[in-house]
């Protein structure tokens, strides 16, 4: 055990984010012998990959609440409302403006459900930076105040059809990049993180720093780019469906061969704005002093408060990020569902909660990362998919997330206190 | 003689009627210790707060290396280069030595990212400048005994060039090692030159540590006695019974 201790020491490898890869390569070979094979194929990947994206874009967010000792319970209700406001204007408003169909549709729904979730987001901030409310109240508050707004948008009316462009940013059939456009995201990946190994390598040695053993080095940067790889070519081996692939080739105009037509689909558009904002918030979290200071007052308030940094300020940022990824999560969830319904989003906030929880970050707060909470949606949406797929009903799903959520914490606190440092 | 580096001259503050300061005169020259004892309520908190910019005196005046200081604000105190180390050091306990001490004042190069290797040049530097057997730097400070605790909190403001120290309660929860070592850091500091007030109402905690003691009772100023002149027990007096040794109580 210290042998392995001190190898992970000197891999410099978040033991934490070890463990959950491994307890979530289980539960996926545990469900695919269970369903006979069923579960870890590229056709069940991607669409948990799909599954997964708007809690985890959600959870970026939380991260950052939770690390500065607050909560929001209000996403889910503020998903609601911001789904139903761009359901209804691109549905109802635009096309009597510009046209239906017409290009800017999709950019106007875009940017308002961005700007609507900012200001909810802000509004809470407000609130609990400047007037001193507890986070738990005011959006204890903002869960039955925003999901009441959700129903009053259209008196409980479902906005569909959505706009079709904004449905491709749901995933679905044609919303992939393709197969070709996969690999050079595959491949720029690599190249960023040998990169950025490298560079990080040679800034120490330049200064004189020690640094981790070659081998070390190139074992943690080679399993990054295994990763990111094996990700594209489970995507990429995703064929689609033969009936369209055959629409597609009539909207396209192709010739289909004799044999039929082979797509292969390549990774969901949703994966790549989560991709992306993940991205994003770790660099402003881990390289900014905006992020520097989220952990400082989540460490301990007042001194971040005595080294000048504006607490109240920051807890307005820190919301006003959560609501407007709150925002792009509901314009997410809109178009997988291709509908806005004023149900939509609804308990998400326990599996954003449950997934930055199981994915690390402390209710204490102080400690938190934005891969763990991804992997922490992905552990939930998988335990869900996989009794789903074996036939099990959402009751019971529930009950397995309710504990493997307190399990998780249990085990995270076990391996806290014989932490030895 | 020269200069003192602080001098700080009748100086009097009241809270509501109550004088919390009357009248008081105390001076710091550089490379020395100067420690500030009483009870608690003797005031000696108030007035160094003063000095830290925290409050402002009703009259007296304060002169830093002999030029008449105008003290408004913390940023003020900063400008003069007085830096006040809290009894709870103010670390954020989640963060690394290097975080923690340029909390709130990080290198960013030009893009507006953290330079984390500079900042960890310039830890390493001071931290192994004040405490050679630092080697912590990339632990979370809560992993850290309370000495290398007190080690950060010391090298944040010798980094950004404190010349007038004020330390609350700096041994008053720690071991004898730890102790120890927080007795060879303020050695250090001496040696380049920083001049350092010590506030405590533990005289044991300060004895050793200060060169001179200002003994403070009930807002006013007991008397200021050069250490080597005078014992543990004369010390005592002055704070319990307010009057200097062979003097009658009075």
């Amino acid at each position: 055990m210290t042998h392995l201790r001190n190898l992970m020491a000197r891999l410099e490898i978040d033991e934490r984010l070890l463990g959950m890869i491994f307890c979530l390569a289980a539960i996926w070979i545990g469900f695919d012998i269970l369903s006979d094979g069923r579960f870890v194929t590229p056709r069940n990947l991607y669409n948990l990959s799909l599954q997964t994206t708007s809690v985890a874009i959600m959870a970026i967010g939380m991260v950052l609440v939770i690390i500065i000792r607050q909560i929001d319970l209000s996403v889910g209700s503020m998903l609601g409302v911001t789904a139903m406001v761009v359901g209804v204007v691109q549905a109802f408003w635009l096309p009597n403006v510009l046209g239906a169909g017409h290009p800017m549709i999709v950019v106007i729904a875009v940017v308002c459900g961005i700007v609507l979730g900012a200001a909810l987001g802000g509004l809470n901030g407000l609130l609990i930076g400047y007037l001193g409310v507890p986070s738990f109240v005011v959006t204890l508050g903002g869960l039955l105040i925003w999901r009441g707004c959700a129903w009053w948008v259209t008196q409980g009316q479902t906005v569909a059809p959505l706009d079709e462009t904004f449905t491709l940013l749901g995933g679905g059939v044609y919303g992939t990049i393709g197969e070709t456009a996969s690999w050079v995201v595959g491949i720029i990946a690599v190249l960023a993180i040998a990169i950025a190994a490298h560079r990080r390598r040679r800034r120490r040695i330049a200064y004189g720093f020690p640094v981790r053993p070659l081998w070390a080095e190139l074992l943690t940067a080679g399993s990054q780019c295994a990763l990111a790889l094996g990700f594209v070519a489970v995507m990429n081996a995703y064929e689609m469906p033969a009936v369209a692939a055959q629409r597609l080739a009539e909207m396209e105009g192709w010739e289909v061969p004799a044999e039929g037509l082979q797509i292969f689909m390549g990774i969901p558009i949703p994966v790549i704005i989560l991709i992306a904002l993940a991205l994003a918030v770790s660099l402003l979290l881990n390289r900014t002093r905006f992020g520097r200071y989220v952990y400082a007052m989540g460490g301990n308030p007042e001194a971040a408060e005595r080294a000048g940094i504006n607490t109240k300020r920051m807890t307005v940022l820190v919301f006003t990020l959560m609501g407007a990824l709150v925002g792009i999560s509901a314009i997410v969830a809109s178009a997988r569902l291709q509908s806005a319904g004023n149900s939509i989003g609804s308990l998400d906030e326990l599996r954003v909660i449950a997934a930055a929880v199981i994915g690390g970050c402390s209710l204490a707060g102080g400690a938190g990362t934005i891969a763990g909470a991804i992997l922490g949606a992905v552990v939930i949406q998988s335990l869900q998919s996989g009794m789903s797929l074996l036939g099990y009903d959402a009751s019971l799903q529930n009950i397995v997330t309710g504990l493997v959520l307190v399990l998780a914490v249990y085990v995270d606190r076990l391996y806290q206190q014989r932490r030895p440092y | 003689m020269a200069t003192p580096l602080v001098d700080m001259r009748n100086i009097s503050i009241s809270f509501g009627g109550v004088r919390a300061v009357d009248d008081v005169s105390v001076d710091l020259y550089p490379g020395e210790v100067v420690g500030l004892l009483g009870h608690n309520g003797a005031g000696k908190s108030t007035l160094i707060k003063i000095l830290s910019g925290a409050y402002e005196a009703d009259h007296g005046e304060i002169f830093i290396d002999g030029e008449k200081a105008a003290i408004r604000n913390s940023r003020d105190a900063r400008d003069y280069r007085i830096e006040t180390i809290y009894q709870n050091l103010a670390l954020a306990d989640n963060l690394d030595a290097c975080a923690n001490l340029f909390l709130g004042r990080e290198i960013v190069n030009a893009a507006g990212l953290l330079d984390e290797p500079a900042m960890e040049a310039a830890a390493r530097e001071v931290i192994g400048r004040l405490n050679p057997n630092f080697r912590k730097y990339h632990a979370p400070v809560a992993a850290l005994s309370g000495g290398q605790r007190q080690s950060v909190a010391i090298a944040r403001a010798v980094h950004f060039n404190a010349r007038i120290l004020i330390m609350d309660e700096p041994t008053a929860a720690l071991g004898v090692q730890e102790t120890r070592m927080v007795a060879e850091l303020i050695q250090q500091l001496k040696r380049e030159g920083i001049g350092i007030f010590l506030i405590s109402h533990d005289l044991h905690d300060v004895f050793d540590l200060s060169d001179r003691l200002s003994v403070m009772k009930n807002g006013k100023l007991v008397g200021t006695v050069r250490t080597q002149d005078v014992t543990k027990d004369d010390v005592l007096g002055m704070i319990i019974l307010g009057k200097m040794p062979g003097q009658a109580a009075a």
